[in-house]
């Protein structure tokens, strides 16, 4: 238990202005400035956003540079903005295959419409560090520009050999439940563990889809596809009275195609993971359709033997937020709380040595202890 | 009769559409440089804002499923009414993605400039048109640029036999 303290601003104030400090470096180097941080720090301020729950590269660009590069600062920083802004509305659900993607990649097929096309990746570099960086022209391409680019899981879902991402009849097209607006309550949908899963810290992710492949809970996954690329956002305005686009963000999708599951009345097909992202997120995408499909059990009757099968387990401690808060304020003053311990502890020692009087007594205090004590 | 109607509104959200599309793209500079550049300006009283807020994005499970909630974005809006210089109570409104509420409200003032009948054939001319070529111009380029990595993989084994 904490119990507040009061006192210290003098303190507080210096070790803020030393922060700043620190953060300013040497005086001898230029202060680097956020539209350098959005421009040539992307992958970082896409994490930034997505972990924050909110997209803005300008301010995960700022949040980056007030945290000295400590995302999960930077992350809470755009949270905490997120609560003072009022909610306008909810935007049209995007499409992700509406605008062209730069990059679009299938590992279930080869000659697939539109083809495999690698966009800006860290793939296939030799990971070999630099000197100097340099940025070579980037080369006129000899294949058609305007090819059309169908989802992957379509042209299998053509045949029917993976499951459709809804239902043939019947589909209402539920409204979501919205973690930010509700509390959490397990068993949670599928949609809202993936706006969970979406926000989840890139690190705890990454590492439940590891341990799925390692043998904790068995996905035999393919990357069906990955996409990143610009979508358009419509949203709907009463005072318009029709949908309007209001612009464009980018997003990394993955399409997770695992083994198939059948039964007695269906036929054998490949079931879905599925992971979308604010921002350049490859990795991230690619862990949460793992941990997606794993949390699917239930549908497909698969029994739990993981952590990673575990929804409470992955969706309570997916948030970074959350984590670094309750970890961190153990640092925070205990000291009403830890004299309470003490002094149970004391009197355990006592009725021990009371036990056991052969045992050696209990070391005396040394004037410091007891000072240290008198003090807390 | 009715099914020309019908015509008729749909090319009036279309074209309100493509003039979003074009304001919410351009940069509140290029917004702004041709705002200066109008000449007489009529009055711009605003209704609502420019003022910042949120908006929640959805996505849909597999692309195509149940909706879920990706997240919320930054958005500007503004609604605006216009006095004098041949837009009499033309009203606007515009949402914009982002931290700037200044760019959505010049974004508001030629959506109103828009569906005033003496000012829309200019605001298509010297607004959305060039900038729409612009954001064209620019859309192709990344486009060429992304292209420029279509792979042709091969597997090594058993491709011949």
């Amino acid at each position: 238990m904490y119990v507040a303290v009061k006192g210290g601003e003098k303190a507080i104030a210096n070790a803020h202005a030393l922060l700043a400090k620190r953060g300013r470096g040497s005086i001898d180097a230029p202060r680097i400035d956020y539209p350098q941080i959005r421009n040539q720090m992307g992958v970082l301020v896409s994490r930034v956003m997505a972990e924050g729950s909110l997209y803005d590269p300008e301010l995960a660009a700022k949040a980056l540079l007030q945290a000295q590069g400590d995302v999960l600062e930077a992350v809470t920083l755009m949270r905490s903005y997120r609560t003072t802004l009022p909610r306008f509305g909810i935007t049209i659900a995007v499409d992700t295959v509406g605008l062209p993607s730069e990059r679009r990649v299938s590992a279930t097929f080869k000659d697939i419409p539109g083809g495999q096309q690698l966009g800006a990746t860290f793939d296939y570099t030799h990971r070999l560090l630099a000197d100097e960086l340099h940025t070579p022209e980037v080369a006129t391409p000899d294949v058609p520009i305007d090819e059309p680019m169908p989802r992957v899981t379509d042209l299998l879902g053509a045949d029917a050999l993976v499951e459709r991402d809804r239902p043939d009849e019947g589909w209402t097209d539920p409204d979501p439940g919205d973690l930010t607006r509700e509390p959490t309550v397990f068993p949670m949908s599928r949609a809202e563990r993936l706006q969970a899963l979406t926000r989840g810290d890139e690190g705890f992710l990454l590492s439940l889809g590891y341990s799925t492949q390692r043998g904790f809970g068995n996905n035999h996954p393919f990357v069906g596809e990955v996409r990143v690329g610009e979508v358009e956002v419509d949203f709907f305005a009463p005072e318009i009275g029709y949908a309007v686009p209001i612009g464009r963000i980018e997003l990394t999708e993955c399409q997770m195609v695992n083994q198939f599951v059948g039964s007695a009345d269906q036929a054998p097909q490949f079931t879905r993971g599925y992971g979308l992202v604010f921002g350049r997120a490859e990795r991230k995408a690619m862990s949460m359709s793992l941990v997606d499909r794993t949390l699917r059990h239930e549908e497909f009757g698969e029994r739990i033997v993981s952590p990673a099968q575990d929804e409470e387990f992955v969706i309570a401690h997916a948030d970074n937020v959350e984590a670094a808060g309750f970890v961190e304020h153990l640092k925070l003053p205990h000291y009403v709380d830890f004299q309470a311990e003490l002094g149970l502890i004391r009197s355990l020692r006592r009725e021990f040595q009371a036990r056991h009087p052969a045992e050696p007594a209990e070391a005396p205090a040394t004037d410091n202890n007891t000072l240290i004590e008198e003090n807390a | 009769m009715r099914a020309q109607e019908k015509t008729a509104d749909e090319r009036a959200v279309e074209e309100r559409r493509r003039a979003a599309r074009v304001l919410a793209g351009a940069s509140h500079a290029d917004l702004a440089a041709l705002w200066a550049a109008w000449g007489e300006q009529p009055e711009v009283a605003y209704l609502r804002g420019p003022e910042a807020g949120l908006v929640m994005v959805q996505g849909r499970i597999g692309g195509t499923g149940d909706r879920f909630n990706l997240g919320e974005a930054t958005v500007s809006r503004a609604t605006v009414m216009l006095h004098g210089a041949g837009a009499d109570e033309a009203s606007g409104t515009s949402y914009v993605l982002g931290s700037h509420p200044e760019h959505a409200g010049l974004a508001a003032v030629f959506d109103a400039l828009l569906s005033a009948p003496t000012q829309r054939e200019r605001v298509l001319t010297d607004v959305i048109e060039p900038l729409e070529r612009e954001q064209t111009k620019r859309d192709s380029a990344a486009n060429a640029d992304a292209r420029s990595t279509v792979v042709d993989f091969f597997t090594v084994a058993r491709e011949h036999e």
